[in-house]
């Protein structure tokens, strides 16, 4: 029994990673190619819920709502972009922090406005609803494995669009040199917001796979934006390649975590004690594995060059 | 100048003698009114606001904050009722970490707190105090109850709550009354919205049966995930879990679970019965243990306010004290440490139409009073 709960909670913890990866992914795109801290991307995780909410109500179809929350955020991101971001390039990133976290406020507010502060359920699918069994003798939702499914095709994805495509080849350009790439006739404002609408609707996707498995509410992705930032921390700012070791590092931790520290603890202490000890220290436990890697390897995992 | 000291003097005559006849009171409500926890919340302020608005007293009047599940921001909100709104009493707060970091200082301020939901157990022993009256219970007590009846059908218990004061409260509730082994006992984070990695301990641990305390959008993403993992161990849990403001979003799955709590929308006084079928008409929906709580709080005011002026404390806490109303709960007195001495009962989730509710199947406790009231020396 114990293998196959050892099983499980890593599947949980692939699961929270792939998540985690979607949404750092399109963070550390934007902080890779254009420089720009962006406190707004929870926003767009949670537009992407909410759309996807709204959709599959009207419409009763999750698939539907799916795309609407890819289509949402993406716009949002877009114009988000050539609204505000674009003017925040060339300043600091105190300024950025500034203005994105600004957004934040506006996103939740104009949210709240429009949905109300009750929070709206989602309901997974028919087609991916229940449980599978899996090695081990145990059972898996089959709705977080699709999940997972879906982190590693938009990982390949991403791998194949920047390694093998033009578009690909113009964002790593822009990691590398953004003014060489200017001056070589690249329509650079162009690119930004394609690489904005990207991530945003990365993001937007995990928001609207989250939103089917707990709730869709204001305010939902300020949490998993923190995480977010942890994970690029940790896998070395601007790096595709490190926000996926990243993620998944961090998901596992946590998960894992949050299990094997209680049981470990309860070793020597009493059940209760240990329970309510090693549920503390196992939130604190993926800060203390980034404070970690930043000793040893203070610019993250796999740092970007440069 | 003759002429405005004479207005002035007749103004402050008119406002002096105003207030001898009709003492005006301000109450402040902080309580959660945005995110998961927004159900609660808004149950208690629909209860309390309707209770007040039947009593139709013009004397009284109410303000009301958003405390979003925050303390800080509950504490902010409770400082700015006491010093620029000079509010007489308080109420409204949902959460027992938010009720800890205000209730020592509002009540340290001379301004009386009546808490319609949360009972932290540090509060009702050691740290009693004169000006704070619980209205709804001492956190254990619901818990006490499940466990007393979980003896009856189960043997090995996975037990799982928050990890804040009224977790702690609710396990160890539970395992006052509970003979049986426990199969495991997890604290999740508040405000946690995946549940796998708990769901997955459940399904290793080989219980036959689930306690768990998660109120609000909590409960919600549990049962939801819960039903979907394959694991079907049944639940069991206090009304919190099963509560009104969830049942909707939980769907049929809940239907046949037991939980235990001080109230019921079927108990059957004269009371209760006005007050269900003043909220159904009033909002369109059935209400909550929460907003049975809260309109038990404006109506133990009103009787006060009826009896007292509250600006002699001492006269409107002994008012207070005297839980001269009708409560929906039928019997409802204070105990020493001025937390509920009540009934404690078991319902059933069961749907009437296509509307899920709770019904009563059993008592668990009559007149029981909480395990801390002897440490409170008052």
């Amino acid at each position: 029994m114990q293998t196959a709960l050892l099983i499980e909670q890593t599947l949980n913890g692939l699961q929270f990673g792939v998540m985690l990866f979607l949404m750092a992914a399109g963070l550390t795109l934007i902080f890779g190619v254009m420089g720009l801290i962006n406190l707004a991307h929870g926003s767009l995780y949670m537009v992407g819920a909410f759309a996807c909410a709204t959709v599959a109500a009207w419409t009763g179809s999750f698939w539907l709502g799916l795309v609407a929350s890819l289509a949402a955020a993406a716009a949002a991101g877009a114009i988000v972009e050539v609204t505000v971001i674009r003017r925040l390039y060339d300043r600091d990133h105190l300024d950025q922090v500034l203005a994105t976290f600004a957004l934040i406020l506006v996103f939740s507010e104009g949210t709240r406005w429009i949905f109300g502060s009750f929070p709206l359920y989602l309901n997974i699918p028919p087609l991916l609803s229940g449980a599978v069994p899996i090695p081990g003798g145990s059972q898996y939702p089959l709705y977080r494995l699709a999940i997972i499914g879906v982190g590693i095709l938009v990982a390949i994805g991403l791998y194949l669009l920047i390694s093998r495509t033009r578009l690909g080849m113009r964002i790593r350009a822009g990691e590398s040199d953004r003014e060489m790439i200017g001056a070589l006739g690249v329509d650079i404002r162009t690119l930004y917001t394609v690489v904005f609408a990207l991530g945003a609707a990365l993001a937007g996707l995990a928001g609207a796979m989250v939103g089917a498995l707990q709730s869709v509410q204001v305010g939902m992705g300020e949490p998993v934006l923190i995480l977010a930032f942890v994970v690029i921390v940790i896998g070395g700012i601007g790096s595709i390649k490190g926000a996926l070791v990243g993620a998944i590092l961090v998901g596992l931790i946590d998960t894992l975590g949050r299990f094997l520290l209680p049981a470990a603890l309860a070793a020597f202490m009493g059940p209760s004690a240990a329970a309510s000890i090693g549920a503390a220290l196992a939130s604190m436990l993926i800060y203390v594995f980034m404070a970690l890697v930043l000793a040893i390897r203070p610019r993250g995992l796999f740092a970007a060059a440069g | 100048m003759k002429k405005i000291i004479a207005a002035g003097a007749f103004g402050l005559a008119m406002g002096v003698s105003g207030m001898a006849f009709a003492e005006p009171v301000k109450i402040g409500m902080i309580t959660t009114l945005s995110g998961g926890g927004a159900g609660l919340g808004i149950d208690v302020r629909d209860a309390f606001t309707l209770a007040m608005k039947k009593a139709n007293n013009p004397d009284i009047e109410i303000v009301t904050e958003d405390d979003a599940m925050k303390p800080e921001l509950a504490v902010q909100i409770a400082d700015k009722m006491v010093q620029s709104d000079k509010v007489d009493l308080m109420t409204g707060i949902i959460w027992s970490n938010l009720a800890m970091a205000v209730v020592p200082s509002v009540t340290g301020q001379g301004v009386i707190y009546l808490s319609p939901n949360a009972g932290p157990s540090p509060l009702a022993g050691a740290n009693c105090n004169e000006n704070y009256f619980n209205v709804a219970y001492q956190n254990d007590n619901f818990h006490e109850a499940m466990g007393q009846y979980d003896n009856e059908t189960y043997k090995k218990t996975f037990i799982l709550a928050p990890n804040y004061p009224a977790g702690k409260d609710s396990l160890t509730g539970f395992k006052r009354y509970y003979k049986g082994e426990l199969a495991g006992e997890v604290y999740t984070q508040l405000g946690q919205t995946d549940y796998a990695a708990e769901i997955a301990q459940i399904r290793a641990s080989g219980a036959d049966s689930v306690f768990f305390f998660l109120p609000g959008g909590m409960g919600i993403a549990f049962v939801k995930q819960y039903a979907q993992s394959g694991v079907d161990i049944p639940l069991t849990g206090p009304a919190f879990s099963f509560s009104q403001d969830v049942l909707p979003a939980i769907g049929d799955a809940a239907i046949g679970v037991k939980n235990s709590a001080s109230w019921s929308q079927d108990l059957d006084n004269p009371a209760n019965k006005e007050f269900v079928d003043a909220f159904k008409a009033e909002y369109g929906r059935l209400p909550s243990v929460y907003a049975a709580q809260a309109w038990d709080t404006a109506n133990l005011i009103l009787s006060a306010v009826e009896k007292a002026d509250v600006t002699d404390k001492e006269a409107f806490r002994a008012a207070l004290k005297e839980a001269d109303f009708d409560s929906v709960r039928g019997s409802f007195k204070f105990n020493t440490n001025q937390h509920p001495i009540q009934n404690i009962y078991v319902r059933e989730v069961v749907k009437e139409g296509d509307v899920l509710t709770n019904k009563i199947v059993g008592t668990a406790f009559e007149n029981h009073e909480d395990a801390y009231a002897k440490d409170c020396k008052m």
